[in-house]
């Protein structure tokens, strides 16, 4: 701040047409680093990646010569591959649901003015804070069919003991190339630890959606007659629309990318009922040495990423502008 | 204001540094790569150094690779050496990072790898140099199996260094259970068969797997198959002389198949030391796994060989020795090719492989070393691995390529589980025909 009536006398006379201020030139050098940063190691990777995935380099030696759609010809023919998507849908759309029903259940009992909101809020969150390998290994070992919570139902004298995420049970198995489509009951254990770990996120976001909204919007509801269900069915509920797709965008990102919890919890499973294609990904390119059809399998990942998030983000860009 | 400057400064600064570092990174790899190795400060060009890349991180197999470094470091005083060793995955995180820095041109002056296809597949994208020189100058090609030496040569050049052996088809019992239920160990797989039946009428599982991590099937697989096969066709198998659908390769899977009602049902849950586990704690009766389980039932579970668990060759395979070896080699464009070489001489010599093999629980590649070193399993092992055929492990690298493994582990674990042998078959033919050997 000393600088600046020094500054301000030298530049005075040029003022008008002076191109590169130093309220100009600052925020540019600020962010060149992360700009730099991201085209290098985001864009730069992501087209590199996708320049592998035509290419034949599926051994140790490089060999970027042109394979057309092999490598993705290959990974769809592949029944794990295939496994992987089936999974995915259906990890994504349970975990996605579950995590937000039981967030907004939270949120609102929270909202209650309860006393020992402080504790109960940061009780529900703290699951958030542990990462995704330390969960994937204490579910591991909670849901184990042999020593888990299945002897404390043994000993509640239960015979029918869930076999929990060694099931391979797949509900209903309809044959879908070279699989049975439908639900694997593995994934349910998968997605228990998923959404212990994320429902408190989704309750937060819920929450502080919850705080936003102003009171004379209930107090009017409450004048017309609506009782406390109508009120949060008509009123409230249409006021958390935009909270809802921002915890569903969240939520959708973390469960395509699931890698840490597969790897800890269960790896690719039995008949890959619990695989992922993030897990297959990483096996194909660093087991298999098949660097191409290991990239084919990221760039379809970042495809199906960007059919929800490229719709998103230019809905939210477009909200921003006045 | 004056903040705003310095920050903005301060950042272009920072992206100067970083693009400089990236630019250098090929050149100075010591910094960054060194595991917790501060020492090496100084430039690296001249200096007597080594550095040496390894999974080698669990208990018994880090003090070996210490061992083997103070030793190294006694007889070639004046070195310093990098212990790169990159923890995690069964050696899947360091080959990961391995292929990354091999592929960058930057490799380390010396890496573990498995002898066979793992091996090989460095040397055919031509990145090792050959040490037959080594081999003549030190004597090695009469003191390591010739079979072995056949492992790690390509067109008649050798490429690595031999250091430790295990032995992948091993039957391991617990001795107080099959003495209760007065069964001897198994000589065929339907023996194991029938044992199962008495086994299960006392609630004992009979064979205990643990296949969360995949190779553990089919490391169960490939000893049912070379008991089928003979080490003579088994290794036709893997050159490709034998097609897949040779109905004794089936046979192997039929084999499997009807094993795995045997099997505890949580396999997928469990790991390979949670299966001897099992068979430590009495709850089953029976595992086949390598004989890295003895180091785990002696030196963490705290068992007596021949007391309380007991051990024989896998059905079929008494005169075939499964092996499983790590070699190093001599990467091309390495900053230390001296370094590299000495540290060769040292894993090559026999007081070099007696002060690493009792540590990791292995037994020594040389053929000379010294018995009275080993322990009552290990010296048994030690006569076997001098007669017995040695084939390689398909689980473990030897076999085929990487290629070819990982599709042969999915191939296998979606067979456990459908129990589709004609599916297999399709499968491991065509796998094998995209990742021929090398």
């Amino acid at each position: 701040m000393a600088m600046q009536p020094a500054e301000m006398t030298i530049t005075q006379p040029r003022r008008a047409r002076k191109p590169w201020t130093w309220e100009r030139v600052y925020p540019i050098l600020t962010l060149l680093p992360s700009i730099i940063a991201i085209a290098v190691f985001v864009y730069g990777f992501i087209v590199w990646t996708g320049v592998v995935s035509f290419t034949k380099w599926n051994t140790l030696v490089p060999d970027l010569s042109w394979n057309g759609f092999a490598n993705y010809r290959a990974i769809f023919q592949d029944f794990r591959f295939q496994s992987d998507l089936r999974n995915l849908l259906f990890f994504t759309v349970l975990f996605v649901l579950v995590s937000m029903i039981i967030g907004l259940f939270l949120a609102v009992l929270v909202d209650q003015k309860i006393r020992l909101e402080g504790l109960f809020r940061s009780l529900f969150i703290f699951p958030m804070a542990i990462a995704f390998i330390v969960t994937g290994v204490v579910w591991q070992w909670l849901l184990n069919p042999s020593t888990g919570v299945n002897l404390i139902l043994k000993a509640l004298g239960l015979t029918h003991l869930p076999k929990w995420y060694v099931d391979i049970t797949i509900v209903p198995s309809i044959p879908w190339g070279h699989i049975k489509f439908g639900l694997p009951l593995a994934l349910l254990a998968v997605i228990i630890a998923a959404v212990w770990q994320m429902s408190g996120f989704a309750m937060a976001l819920y929450l502080s959606g919850l705080r936003s909204i102003p009171d004379d919007l209930k107090e009017a509801a409450a004048v017309d007659g609506a009782n406390a269900w109508t009120t949060f069915w008509r009123v409230i509920l249409p006021q958390l629309n935009a909270v809802t797709v921002t915890v569903v965008i969240m939520l959708i990102h973390i469960s395509m990318k699931t890698f840490d919890l597969i790897y800890a919890m269960t790896g690719p499973g039995a008949a890959f009922v619990t695989d992922m294609p993030s897990m297959d990904m990483f096996q194909t390119t660093f087991q298999g040495n098949h660097y191409a059809q290991g990239a084919a399998i990221s760039i379809i990942m970042l495809l199906l990423l960007a059919i929800f998030i490229v719709p998103y983000l230019t809905y939210s860009l477009r909200g921003e502008k006045p | 204001m004056k903040m705003r400057r310095v920050l903005a400064a301060s950042s272009v600064v920072a992206v100067a540094l970083a693009v400089t570092a990236c630019g250098s990174a090929s050149s100075n790899n010591t910094s960054s790569n060194a595991s917790g190795n501060t020492a090496n400060r100084v430039s690296n060009g001249g200096a007597k150094q080594v550095e040496i890349f390894s999974w080698w991180t669990g208990a018994g197999e880090s003090d070996g690779l210490k061992a083997l470094i103070k030793l190294f470091k006694k007889d070639y005083p004046g070195y310093t050496v990098i212990n790169s060793a990159v923890a995690g995955g069964a050696g899947s995180n360091a080959k990961a990072v391995l292929a990354n820095r091999m592929q960058n041109n930057n490799p380390p002056d010396t890496f573990q790898v498995h002898v066979g296809q793992e091996l090989l597949s460095w040397v055919d994208a031509g990145k090792m140099e050959p040490l037959d020189s080594l081999y003549q100058q030190e004597g090695w090609n009469s003191k390591f199996p010739k079979q072995l030496i056949d492992m790690v040569s390509h067109d008649g050049h050798k490429y690595a260094v031999p250091v430790d052996v295990h032995r992948g088809n091993v039957l391991w019992y617990n001795k107080k259970i099959f003495d209760k239920y007065h069964l001897t160990p198994p000589k065929t797989w339907n023996d194991v068969i029938q044992d199962a039946k008495v086994l299960k009428q006392h609630n004992i599982t009979p064979l205990a797997l643990g296949d969360k991590d995949q190779w553990e099937t089919t490391m169960l697989w490939e000893d049912i198959l070379l008991g089928q096969l003979g080490a003579q066709d088994y290794d036709k198998l893997w050159q490709g002389q034998i097609s897949f659908d040779d109905p004794r390769v089936k046979q192997s899977l039929q084999t499997l198949k009807a094993l795995m009602s045997d099997v505890n049902s949580d396999h997928a849950a469990k790991v390979w030391q949670d299966a001897s586990q099992m068979v430590a704690k009495g709850t089953a009766a029976m595992n086949v796994m390598g004989d890295w389980a003895k180091g785990y039932f002696t030196s963490d579970l705290h068992l007596k060989p021949n007391v309380d668990f007991g051990w024989t060759t896998t059905p079929g395979t008494e005169h075939d020795f499964m092996v499983i070896v790590d070699c190093f080699g001599l990467p091309k464009g390495v900053k230390h090719p001296e370094g590299t070489k000495d540290w060769l001489k040292v894993l090559g010599s026999v007081p070099g492989q007696d002060v690493f093999n009792p540590l990791k629980g292995s037994i020594p590649a040389r053929i000379d070393a010294d018995k009275s070193k080993y322990d009552v399993y290990s010296q048994q092992a030690m006569t076997d691995f001098k007669k017995d055929q040695l084939t390689p492990s398909l689980a473990h690298g030897a076999a085929a390529s990487p290629g070819f493994l990982d599709a042969a582990n999915k191939a296998i674990n979606q067979f456990v589980n459908t129990g589709d042998i004609d599916t297999c078959i399709q499968q491991l033919q065509s796998a094998f025909q995209q990742n021929p050997p090398v």
